[in-house]
């Protein structure tokens, strides 16, 4: 138990995934200058990511293991993840078109994402079992969320500082995730 | 558009990293070091250029391209995938220590913008040659600006540059002739961003003075 709650931790926290993992920086950037908008990424992150690394783990388990084809991850995970994406945008549709109205858009721009893959493959490389993998992929994707949350208040309230001709856009972005990295990693010292 | 155009391109003025932002999460993650950044700029620019060459060679038989249509973007993430795959089991086999470097970088190629997008924006509607031209400029656009980001961060990091291996260049001495030590922040997290985003505005700013240069010209002129 005690394991569990370090890895959901540092899941969460010190390896986060944006601010120390670099992954996920597409989104990171690009959907976060509204609130909402914020939130529905990461919403559709965590729902996705759940769902392929559960898939893709039982995959590598029970067939490319079994079958001593390990070396087809990488092909077999971008296609499980990409046709992954394509039905739960079709079963959304249909089965609770609420929710569908609120990830939808997001759904297609989830399956270059590279959070996605790179989760999936990590929970191989870590050699986390079923529930290790559970909790890491949700407690990954919460942190996600949160810093996705945090960075698009900072960039709603940039769009009424005065900021320099050069920075404007990407480059202030940066220099602000750069300072959220600083906070971010000096949690590290409470483990 | 010429040979020598379709090339450049890629090198300044579509730079796929400082132009169009396309493929940051490795740019930020493996620029550590140079020889990191050499290394993933090596994979790159083999999965790109037989990538925009087999999806162009596809793509200009018209049977193949009416039959591949409908599901273009699953067969060019197969491609893509393979090349990488094989990219892996080379660097597993004879380079280890960059491959457990790079670590998970290297299968995120697949899902690295740049790739699915050369494909997608030209590999498809242009001939092999151009394709691969086109692959070969792009890749080196992005190898440099990786390679640059990295020459900062190991500079400033640590005082040193590694090119491949032993071949590592000493500027400690910098360090030590102003009495400081090198600033280890920078091969952190927080240096990946920071530089990113000074080197990004730099751009920027002498992007924009380019700009209002040509403009007072044009005024002068007119």
């Amino acid at each position: 138990m005690d394991n569990l709650i370090m890895l959901a931790f540092s899941a969460f926290i010190i390896e986060n995934i944006i601010l120390s993992q670099f992954l996920g920086i597409c989104p990171f950037l690009g959907v976060s200058t509204k609130r909402s908008s914020a939130l529905g990424m990461g919403m559709a992150v965590i729902f996705v990511m759940l769902i392929s690394s559960s898939v893709t783990w039982l995959l590598y388990k029970y067939v490319l293991e079994a079958f001593d084809i390990t070396y087809m991850r990488t092909i077999v995970f971008i296609l499980v993840i990409a046709s992954l994406v394509q039905m739960v945008e079709t079963f959304l549709k249909k089965v609770s078109p609420p929710l569908y109205k609120a990830l939808g858009i997001y759904l297609p721009l989830i399956t270059t994402n590279c959070a996605v893959l790179g989760v999936a493959i990590l929970n191989i490389s870590k050699e986390h079992n079923f529930l290790e993998m559970l909790v890491y992929t949700t407690f990954i994707g919460l942190g996600f969320l949160f810093v996705m949350y945090i960075f698009s208040m900072l960039r709603e309230k940039l769009d009424f500082a005065p900021v320099p001709k050069a920075f404007k856009g990407a480059p202030i972005a940066l220099v602000i995730a750069a300072i959220l990295a600083i906070i971010f990693s000096r949690f590290g010292g409470i483990i | 558009m010429n040979n020598k155009e379709n090339f450049f391109k890629g090198i300044i003025k579509e730079n796929p990293l400082f132009v169009s932002l396309l493929g940051m999460c490795p740019s930020l993650a493996v620029t550590t070091s140079l020889e990191n950044a050499i290394g993933m700029t090596l994979g790159v620019f083999f999965v790109l250029v037989l990538s925009n060459f087999i999806i162009s060679l596809i793509m200009s038989n018209s049977k193949l391209a009416d039959l591949v249509k409908p599901v273009r973007i699953p067969v060019y993430i197969v491609v893509i995938a393979t090349l990488v795959t094989i990219v892996e089991m080379v660097m597993h086999a004879y380079l280890p220590s960059l491959y457990f470097s790079l670590g998970v970088f290297i299968p995120l190629i697949v899902v690295n913008c740049i790739i699915l997008g050369r494909a997608e924006a030209f590999a498809s509607s242009n001939k092999p040659l151009d394709s691969v031209i086109d692959g070969v400029g792009m890749a080196l656009g992005y190898g440099l600006a990786i390679m640059t980001i990295s020459i900062f961060r190991e500079f400033l990091g640590n005082g040193t540059l590694t090119v491949w291996g032993d071949l590592q260049v000493n500027l400690t001495f910098i360090f030590d002739f102003l009495k400081i030590e090198p600033i280890a922040m920078f091969v952190q997290p927080v240096g990946a961003f920071l530089t990113f985003g000074l080197i990004l505005a730099t751009i920027t700013a002498i992007a924009n003075n380019h700009k209002n240069k040509l403009a007072k010209k044009v005024a002068n002129n007119g």
